[in-house]
């Protein structure tokens, strides 16, 4: 697939159909939102989000924390306890068809229906959402989900990666602003990740706000604007992605050494340095969030030629957002 | 309203049917032939008339009844219960379409599509036994109201099922005894007494006893009666499925 290098092969997505498009108004507005179910279990406590029109917004959190409960009650799917959501500026409650028609919504499950065509359940999609019909709409976006071929096939007789890609198709059906992606890749193989990364990338250039929940978090490294991370129903931090890794990343460099060494040298021990690999190498970490006061490498380097030891190589590695989000649950905990 | 939401439901159904043709056609119409056979041509020829008609022109509005209330009630409640059961019912609820339109949508294609099995049937039946209509529009009104009230029942019985067994639980133990003793097969006045007065409880006596006054004039009980029930039911099923939507019940938690 071939979205970014072909941008024509995608529909146009209408991002100007309502009155508050391209203006201040936030794509979602969910404010005080709680849900507990009638078994007592609290999915959702409070939950402020607000997300930005055109961003990609990847929700993480580990399973049961409330990502589909949210994207549930924002969809309409759940009665909200209470609290309020707001779709483009439309209440999903009182002005739900307003707030609807802007949501595509792709369900985590592959729900579908075994003996219908993909190209009659696609185009089912589009009435069902109270649009005309458009088959030159239905048929671009069954070529940019490389779906064309399989048009006149029964939905039973697809693979689960081809069935994944049907259940976007019928959310893009009707044109949403706004596509919600329950954990889009889960069961699916490397490759066909890497192709629906394309495809979301394509939909937020053409103006889609995507939301997106997801267990990898190399997919919310790889895609997101803005990272959210949920956790028993609290939603415990919104942050821009480079800003938090920025923020919670650690930066490490390796030095490994010509000559191996058995304890720092006592004229490096203001370096807070450490001995790794048996003496073959010492490692320094540093907080990137204190950058702009310097690193002290310039002065490690400098120390470690004053020393005498000699550096065969190095490199530096910064934390992953996986690495982020499992201390940030861990401190949560 | 949402028309174009609708048309696409009522439409999907429809199509449904269609793929579905010798289950949702063919074998109705096979198996009320079949009571047409052994009932109207070899049984009844041995059975006199009944309230001034043969037996077998006597039975066709009860088998026409019979067939519709099994029709509109399977019809509907598969239409609702799989999309529930294949977890389909996402879009629906996700579209921007209000709760009538999504009635709408799948309960009048279940009752078109009754309606339409209903107008085989006579058709057929008209080759086994003559008969003629007295008030052919009042014939189609019941044929309609019935069959949107047992299409309402299917609906609510889609939504409340929540397992194959109990999807067939009220068209078999319920729709079709309760017809088979609604007078589909005889007159109450064949009763004796007592059994006349427990069989006036059964609704679909009424249902029953008014399609055939719409045929022969006659019936157990006063048209108007049977009118009154019918929409009663109506009113019933209606107020059912306004609480079904307005809480929620089985469709979002």
């Amino acid at each position: 697939m071939t979205l970014s290098a072909n941008p024509t092969t995608m529909p146009k997505q209408s991002s100007t159909a309502n009155g508050n498009a391209e203006g201040t108004t936030p794509m979602i507005q969910v404010e005080r939102l709680s849900k507990t179910y009638r078994d007592g279990f609290q999915a959702l406590k409070e939950v402020d989000l607000t997300i930005r029109r055109g961003e990609i917004f990847a929700l993480l959190g580990p399973n049961g924390a409330g990502k589909t409960t949210l994207i549930s009650v924002i969809c309409g799917l759940v009665n909200a306890s209470s609290g309020s959501v707001k779709v483009d500026g439309f209440d999903n409650a009182t002005q739900y068809r307003e707030a609807r028609e802007r949501i595509g919504l792709v369900p985590q499950e592959l729900t579908n229906e075994a003996f219908t065509t993909v190209w009659d359940t696609v185009s089912f999609s589009r009435g069902l959402f109270g649009k005309p019909k458009d088959p030159g709409h239905i048929e671009n976006v069954l070529r940019a989900l490389t779906l064309w071929d399989k048009r006149d096939n029964r939905l039973l007789e697809l693979s689960g990666g081809m069935k994944r890609r049907v259940l976007i198709a019928k959310a893009l059906s009707h044109k949403p602003q706004v596509l919600f992606l329950d954990e889009p890749t889960a069961g699916v193989d490397v490759e066909l990740r890497r192709e629906m990364w394309e495809v979301v990338r394509g939909l937020r250039d053409q103006g889609v706000t995507i939301i997106l929940t997801t267990h990898y978090i190399e997919e919310a490294e790889e895609m997101a604007d803005r990272i959210g991370v949920i956790r028993r129903g609290e939603l415990v931090l919104v942050k821009e992605k480079a800003t938090l890794m920025r923020q919670l990343g650690r930066k490490e460099l390796t030095l490994h050494l010509a000559v191996p060494l058995e304890a720092v040298p006592a004229a490096l021990a203001g370096h807070d340095l450490v001995l790794a690999d048996e003496g073959h190498a010492l490692v320094y970490t540093y907080d990137v969030t204190h950058q702009d006061e310097g690193t002290g490498i310039a002065g490690l380097l400098a120390d470690l030629e004053a020393t005498g030891v000699r550096v065969k190589d190095l490199h530096t590695r910064q934390s992953s957002l996986e690495e982020i989000f499992v201390n940030l649950v861990r401190e949560n905990a | 309203m949402n028309l174009q939401s609708v048309k696409t439901i009522y439409l999907a159904e429809m199509a449904r049917s269609l793929r579905t043709v010798l289950q949702s056609i063919v074998s109705p119409v096979v198996s009320t032939s079949l009571y047409f056979v052994v009932f109207g041509a070899a049984i009844g020829s041995r059975i006199s008339e009944v309230d001034g008609v043969s037996y077998g022109a006597f039975i066709v509005p009860g088998l026409i009844m019979l067939m519709l209330l099994t029709q509109s009630v399977s019809t509907a409640s598969f239409g609702i219960f799989f999309p529930r059961f294949s977890g389909t019912i996402y879009e629906i609820l996700s579209a921007p379409i209000s709760y009538f339109e999504v009635v709408l949508g799948y309960v009048g294609a279940a009752a078109t599509k009754s309606v339409i099995l209903g107008l085989i049937v006579l058709g057929t039946a008209r080759l086994f036994v003559p008969f003629s209509i007295q008030h052919p529009l009042v014939m189609l009104l019941f044929l309609i109201l019935t069959a949107l009230t047992f299409s309402l029942l299917g609906f609510i019985i889609g939504i409340w099922a929540d397992g194959f067994e109990k999807l067939q639980l009220v068209p078999l133990l319920i729709v079709t005894p309760l017809t088979f003793l609604g007078g589909t097969f005889y007159s109450i006045d064949m009763l004796p007494p007592f059994w006349q007065a427990v069989t006036l409880l059964n609704p679909v006596v009424y249902l029953v006893s008014g399609f055939r006054w719409s045929f022969y004039g006659s019936g157990d009980v006063s048209i108007w009666a049977s009118l009154a029930i019918i929409v009663l039911f109506l009113g019933v099923a209606l107020a059912v499925i306004s609480w079904i939507f307005r809480t929620g019940y089985r469709l979002k938690p």
